[in-house]
C-alpha cells in the first residue's frame, strides 16, 4: 500500500511539472488571428508575436520592388502596410482576402513569412464591397 | 426514390441499433440467452440496413440521381467513374454514412468472431456498439441526413466533389483508412466495458480485446500517414505534419491505443494494470469521438474544415455522455477487476512498459491541451489563435525520443525481476551500436543534439529489435543440429513465422516505427528550400542541383485544367524532368497546386509551383533526406501487424480444443 502511495505520489508530481512546463511553453507559442484593427489595437503586444493577419489586400498598394513586394492590408477601417520576400500564390492580386503569417518588427513593420490566399470552394465575392466575415476569412486557405 | 428508399434503411438500422441495444443490455444483466441470441441478431440487421443504405447512395451517385440532395451537393456528369464512386466520403452526410457501413461490418464481424466466447461479458459488449451504432444512425435520420431531397427544381448537373479531395489517390484511400481506425475502436470500447459490466477482465476477454485493438490501431497507423502523404503530395508546402488540430485529432486515439496495446500485455501475462488498460481503450475510444467532433463540427479553421455542418452539438453532447458514462462505470467497478498481480521488479519488461504508457499519456495530455487551448480561448475569452508549432515539437521530441530508447530498453529486459548481469549482457552491445551511430552522424556532418539522439537511440532499438526478432529463428535452428548451417536456416525461418508470429509481427511494427521516427527527426532538421521566380529558358543552382525552367504547358482533363511548368534538374551528369502544375476546377475560384516530387530512397527533392504568369514562373523548391523512409515505415508496421492478426497455430490449436472440452465438461 505504501508503495502504491509512493507512485502516485510520483506520478502527481510527474503530471504537475508537465502541466507547468507546458503551459508555459503554450504561452510563448501561441499565434493570434487578427484584423489589422485588432492588431494596431494590441500594439506592443504584437511586436515579436506570431500573427496570422487577415483582410483584403488594399487596391493600388501593391508595390514589387526586386525580390521584395510591399502592399497594405485593409479590413475597412484600418490598413496595415506588410513586406515580403515570399513568391506571392498565383492568386495573390489587389483586391483579394489574404491571410498574411508573420510578424512586426521593432520599427512597427509588418514581416510577413508566409501568405495564403482565401481558397474556399463557396466563395462568392463579396457584395457591395461588404467585407468577408471572420470566419470567412480564416477558413480554407491555400498553401496551408 | 431512391432517396425514400436509403432513408427506409436509416430508419431500419437505427431500429436494430436500438433494439439490439436493449437487447443486449438486458442478456447481460440478465444472462438471458435468448435476449443475447436477438442481441446477435439485431447486430447483422444492422449491418445489413447500413450496407443496403450505402448501395443506395452509390446507386443514386453512378446514376447522377440529382433529385437527392447529397448527390446534387458532390456529384457531376464530368466527374470520372472512379471519383463519383468515392465521392459517398467527400462531404459530411455520405461520410456518416459510410462511417455507417464500417460500424455495421466491424459489429458483425466481433459479434460473428465472438459469438462462442464470454458469455458474461459479450452481450454487453454487444449492447455499447449497438448503442454507438443507434447514435450514427439518429444522426444520419436528422441532423446528417444523406437521403434528403433536393430543393426543387431538381439541378441538372452538380458541381463535383471537392477538387482539394480529387486531387490526389492518396485522398481517396486515405479517409476509408482513417475511417477504419477510428471506428474500429468501438469495438475495443464496447468489450472493456462488457468487462467493467461483468466485473471480470480474464485472459479470454484480453485476447479479443487486444485483437480489435491491434485492428483498428492498424488502420489507424495507416491512415494517418496516409494523410501526411496526402499532404506532402498535394499541399505544396514541403512538410507531412504541421500539428493542424484535424491532424492532432487523429494522432491523439493512436497515441492512447498504442499505450493500451502495451499495457495489455501486462494484465495478459502478469494479471496486474487491468484496470488501467480498461482505462486506456475507453480513452482512446473518447478521443476518436472527440476528433470526430474536431473534423466535423468546423469549429477549426484548418484545411480540413471542408466538412462544415451544424451537426458539432450533437456529437458534443454524444462526447460528454460516453465522457460520464466511461467515468461513472469506471469509478463504480474498476476494483472488481483488480487484485490478481503487482509489477514489483524494478528493472524488467514490465516496468519498461510502465514508462512507456507514462510517456505516450504525458505526450497525449500535450497534443490535448495544445489542440483544445484555442477552443477554450475563444469560449472563454472570445479570442481568435492557435498553439504554434514549436509548442508541439519542444514536448514531441524529447518525449518521442525517450520512446524510441525505450523501445531498445524493453524487449531487452526480460519479465520478472533481471539480473545486473543479464541486462549488461543484453544492453551493451546495442547501446554500442547506438553509440557508433552517433559518432557516424557527426562524422557525416550532424550537429543537431536532437537528432543525433535520435539516430543513435534508433540504432540501439533497432538492434535490440533485430535480435529479438531472429530469436526464435535462431532456438529453432540451435535445436536442429543435423542438417548443414543453411539448410536449417531455411527450415527455421518459416516455422518460425507461423509458430511466433505475433511476436516477431510485433517486432516488425517496431522495425518500422523506428524508421518513422528517424526519418521524420532527419527530414525535418536537414531539409533545405528556397523560392524563386524562374523566366523560361532560365536556371539557378540549388543544392548541387541546376534547376532549369524548359517550358510552361497547358493540359486539358475532363475534370480540370492543368498549368504544368516542366523544370529539369541535373546534378553528377543525371538529370530528370520534375512537372509541378496548378489545377483549376470548374466552379473554383483558385487553382490548387500540384507539386511533383523526385523521391529516392536519400533525398526528395520536391518542386511546388506557386505561380505562373506567362514565361515566368514562381516555384518553392525543398531537398530532404530520407523522407521516403516515413512511408516505408508505416508500409512496415502494416504488415507487421497484419502477421499479428494472423491467428498462430498454437492459438488455433488451443481454439479448436476449447469448444470440444467444454462440450465434454458440459456432458
Amino acid at each position: 500500500m505504501k508503495g502504491k502511495l509512493w507512485a502516485i505520489g510520483a506520478v502527481a508530481v510527474a503530471a504537475a511539472a508537465l502541466g507547468y512546463i507546458a503551459l508555459g511553453d503554450l504561452g510563448e507559442n501561441l499565434v493570434y488571428y487578427w484584423s489589422p484593427t485588432e492588431m494596431v489595437a494590441a500594439k506592443e503586444k504584437a511586436i515579436g508575436a506570431t500573427i496570422r493577419l487577415g483582410g483584403l489586400v488594399e487596391p493600388g498598394s501593391l508595390k514589387p520592388d526586386g525580390q521584395t513586394l510591399n502592399f497594405r492590408v485593409t479590413d475597412g477601417t484600418t490598413a496595415v502596410p506588410v513586406t515580403t520576400r515570399e513568391v506571392p500564390p498565383q492568386m495573390f492580386r489587389e483586391g483579394i482576402g489574404v491571410v498574411v503569417e508573420g510578424t512586426v518588427d521593432d520599427a512597427g513593420q509588418f514581416q510577413s513569412k508566409r501568405m495564403m490566399v482565401k481558397h474556399d470552394n463557396e466563395y462568392r465575392a463579396p457584395e457591395g464591397g461588404a467585407m468577408p466575415s471572420d470566419a470567412a476569412m480564416f477558413g480554407t486557405l491555400e498553401g496551408e | 426514390m431512391t432517396g425514400e428508399i436509403g432513408q427506409a434503411f436509416v430508419l431500419g438500422g437505427l431500429a436494430c441499433a436500438a433494439a439490439g441495444s436493449v437487447a443486449g443490455f438486458g442478456a447481460g444483466a440478465m444472462r438471458s440467452a435468448t435476449g443475447w441470441l436477438w442481441a446477435r441478431r439485431l447486430a447483422y440487421g444492422f449491418a445489413a440496413c447500413m450496407l443496403l443504405a450505402n448501395l443506395t447512395m452509390e446507386y443514386a451517385l453512378l446514376t447522377h440521381d440529382f433529385s437527392v440532395r447529397y448527390v446534387a451537393q458532390v456529384g457531376s456528369i464530368d466527374s470520372p467513374t472512379y471519383i463519383t464512386i468515392v465521392s459517398l466520403w467527400s462531404s459530411l452526410e455520405g461520410s456518416i454514412l459510410f462511417w455507417g457501413l464500417i460500424l455495421g461490418a466491424y459489429v458483425a464481424a466481433a459479434t460473428a468472431a465472438n459469438r462462442d466466447e464470454n458469455p458474461s461479458t459479450m452481450p454487453w459488449a454487444i449492447g455499447v456498439w449497438l448503442a454507438v451504432g443507434a447514435f450514427f444512425c439518429f444522426l444520419l435520420a436528422g441532423p446528417a441526413n444523406a437521403f434528403l431531397p433536393a430543393p426543387n427544381p431538381v439541378p441538372l448537373d452538380g458541381p463535383g466533389p471537392n477538387p482539394l479531395l480529387q486531387n490526389h489517390v492518396l485522398m481517396i484511400i486515405h479517409p476509408p483508412m482513417l475511417y477504419l481506425g477510428y471506428v474500429g475502436m468501438t469495438i475495443p470500447f464496447g468489450i472493456a466495458a462488457g468487462a467493467l459490466f461483468a466485473g471480470r477482465l480474464e485472459a479470454s476477454q484480453i485476447v479479443p480485446l487486444r485483437r480489435w485493438l491491434l485492428v483498428a490501431w492498424g488502420f489507424l497507423t495507416v491512415g494517418i500517414t496516409l494523410g501526411g502523404w496526402w499532404a506532402y503530395e498535394v499541399l505544396g508546402w514541403g512538410g507531412y505534419w504541421a500539428w493542424d488540430p484535424v491532424e492532432n485529432a487523429s494522432l491523439l486515439p493512436w497515441l492512447t491505443a498504442t499505450a493500451a496495446l502495451h499495457a495489455a500485455m501486462l494484465p495478459h501475462r502478469r494479471g496486474a494494470l487491468k484496470g488501467w488498460t480498461v482505462t486506456l481503450v475507453l480513452a482512446s475510444f473518447l478521443l476518436t469521438l472527440l476528433g470526430t467532433f474536431m473534423t466535423r463540427s468546423g469549429v477549426f479553421n484548418s484545411v480540413h474544415s471542408f466538412s462544415q455542418s451544424d451537426i458539432g452539438p450533437t456529437i458534443l453532447a454524444f462526447l460528454s455522455v460516453c465522457l460520464v458514462f466511461s467515468v461513472v462505470l469506471l469509478a463504480l467497478r474498476v476494483d472488481k477487476l483488480e487484485g490478481e498481480g503487482a509489477v514489483t521488479a524494478v528493472v524488467s519488461r514490465e516496468s519498461a512498459f510502465l514508462l512507456n504508457n507514462l510517456l505516450f499519456v504525458a505526450l497525449t495530455f500535450t497534443v490535448l491541451v495544445g489542440t483544445t487551448f484555442p477552443l477554450l480561448a475563444e469560449a472563454v475569452k472570445g479570442v481568435k489563435l492557435s498553439v504554434g508549432e514549436p509548442y508541439f515539437n519542444r514536448m514531441a521530441v524529447p518525449i518521442g525520443v525517450a520512446i524510441l530508447f525505450l523501445m531498445g530498453v524493453g524487449p531487452a529486459l526480460p519479465w520478472g525481476q533481471a539480473s545486473g548481469e543479464r541486462v549488461r549482457k543484453q544492453v551493451l552491445p546495442p547501446l554500442g551500436l547506438g553509440i557508433a551511430a552517433m559518432v557516424v552522424g557527426f562524422g557525416v556532418g550532424l550537429r543537431e543534439p536532437w537528432p543525433l539522439l535520435t539516430l543513435g537511440c534508433g540504432g540501439f532499438a533497432g538492434y535490440v529489435t533485430l535480435r529479438e526478432m531472429i530469436g526464435p529463428v535462431r532456438a529453432l535452428v540451435a535445436g536442429n543440429p543435423g542438417t548443414s548451417a543453411l539448410g536449417a536456416w531455411a527450415a527455421a525461418v518459416p516455422q518460425a513465422l507461423t509458430q511466433s508470429n505475433r511476436r516477431i509481427g510485433g517486432y516488425i511494427v517496431h522495425l518500422g516505427i523506428i524508421a518513422m521516427i528517424v526519418s521524420i527527426a532527419m527530414s525535418s532538421a536537414y531539409g533545405v528550400d528556397a523560392e524563386a521566380r524562374l523566366t523560361k529558358g532560365e536556371c539557378m543552382a540549388f543544392e548541387g542541383y541546376d534547376i532549369c525552367f524548359e517550358q510552361a504547358r497547358t493540359v486539358k482533363e475532363s475534370n480540370r485544367t492543368l498549368e504544368v511548368a516542366d523544370f529539369r534538374a541535373t546534378r553528377d551528369g543525371e538529370s530528370s524532368l520534375i512537372s509541378p502544375a496548378l489545377a483549376s476546377y470548374p466552379g473554383m475560384m483558385a487553382p490548387i497546386g500540384s507539386p511533383d516530387v523526385k523521391s529516392t530512397l536519400g533525398y526528395d527533392l520536391y518542386l511546388s509551383l506557386m505561380s505562373i504568369n506567362g514565361d515566368v514562373a514562381g516555384v518553392h523548391m525543398f531537398r530532404k533526406p530520407i523522407v521516403a523512409w516515413i512511408w516505408l515505415g508505416a508500409g512496415l508496421a502494416a504488415l507487421g501487424t497484419l502477421m499479428s492478426l494472423v491467428p498462430s497455430r498454437k492459438a488455433q490449436a488451443a481454439a479448436v480444443a476449447a469448444p470440444v472440452a467444454a462440450e465434454a465438461a458440459s456432458k
